[in-house]
């Protein structure tokens, strides 16, 4: 995960790069957000190609704001925004309007918990009420290998891959893209509380399976 | 909540408040009494954390060649244009 003080530095440096018009700059950061951008531009359009579209004119509006960018925002949430605002107005414009923050609010809503019911003792258990059945296994234990082995890391992307969609936006930007709390709830227009719900329960699903995977055997 | 003490069934649901730093100082103290007494869930807290890291070890995939191409197009027109300006 970056910290926020060399992502500034280096934010800077390339904002200078590329208003002097280098395109070396420009290619660092299509590399670095060009996915991220088609992800998100998915929940507001109706087909890849038109989210193709507007994540290209994204990257034009960025260019031709530049002048303009004051730096407010981190350059990362600006791009976003430009990306949200767009993708949002296509998306009305299709007759399909379902913001984000509303599929959130709605995935968010769902009563759902981390760990299967079972795993705990019921409420009028004499001595465990609600306490574990059995205790969940110390991975630390395990030889490092197998826990970092290909196999886990492709459980683990299997289970976000399986995610409700913004469960799986929300631990992709955060866990995987190592972005912070404030960015996800800034880009995607949703509640400090909702993007930890969602997190949370994403997390817990991919925490599940790989416990699924480490206990098979 | 009245109540002085978190369930090892309520503690897993506040595991991620608990890692984003958003639990109260009230809720903070009582799910660190209990966290600190019971294996279970300090060996759940600790399968939460390995899980975020597991995550971070996933690669996001990079743009495709044709992408790259167009967009370098964007770029060299709006040079082209800004240098005319």
């Amino acid at each position: 995960m970056t910290s926020t003080l060399p992502a500034n530095t280096d934010e800077q440096r390339l904002i200078d790069s590329l208003r002097a018009g280098d395109q070396a700059a420009f290619e660092t950061l299509i590399e670095r957000y060009h996915n991220q951008l088609l992800r998100l531009a998915m929940f507001y359009v109706t087909n890849h190609a038109v989210a193709e579209d507007v994540v290209q004119e994204t990257w034009l509006g960025v260019l031709q704001g530049l002048a303009r960018f004051e730096g407010r925002s981190s350059l990362k949430t600006w791009i976003f925004r430009i990306l949200t605002n767009r993708a949002r107005t296509r998306g009305q414009r299709e007759g399909r309007s379902v913001p984000f923050s509303d599929l959130a609010v709605a995935e968010a809503g769902a009563g759902e918990t981390g760990v299967d019911a079972d795993q705990f003792w019921p409420a009028d258990h004499s001595s465990s009420a609600n306490g574990w059945v059995s205790l969940p296994r110390n991975w630390n234990e395990l030889p490092e290998d197998r826990l970092l082995s290909r196999e886990t890391l492709a459980r683990v992307q299997a289970a976000i891959a399986a995610l409700p969609p913004t469960q799986r936006e929300v631990i992709t930007l955060r866990d995987v893209e190592g972005w912070s709390a404030q960015e996800v709830c800034n880009v995607l227009e949703i509640t400090e509380t909702n993007q930890r719900v969602l997190l949370h329960r994403a997390r817990a699903k991919v925490r599940r399976e790989v416990e699924h995977y480490l206990n098979a055997e | 909540m009245k109540r002085d003490y978190f369930t090892c069934r309520e503690l897993v649901e506040l595991v991620t408040e608990y890692l984003e730093g958003a639990l109260s100082a009230r809720e903070l103290a009582i799910f660190e009494a209990h966290f600190s007494a019971c294996p279970g869930c300090i060996a759940y807290v600790e399968q939460m954390r390995q899980t975020i890291k597991l995550a971070g070890r996933l690669s996001a995939d990079s743009i495709t060649p044709q992408a790259r191409d167009a967009l370098l197009l964007v770029f060299r027109n709006w040079k082209k244009v800004g240098s005319n300006a």
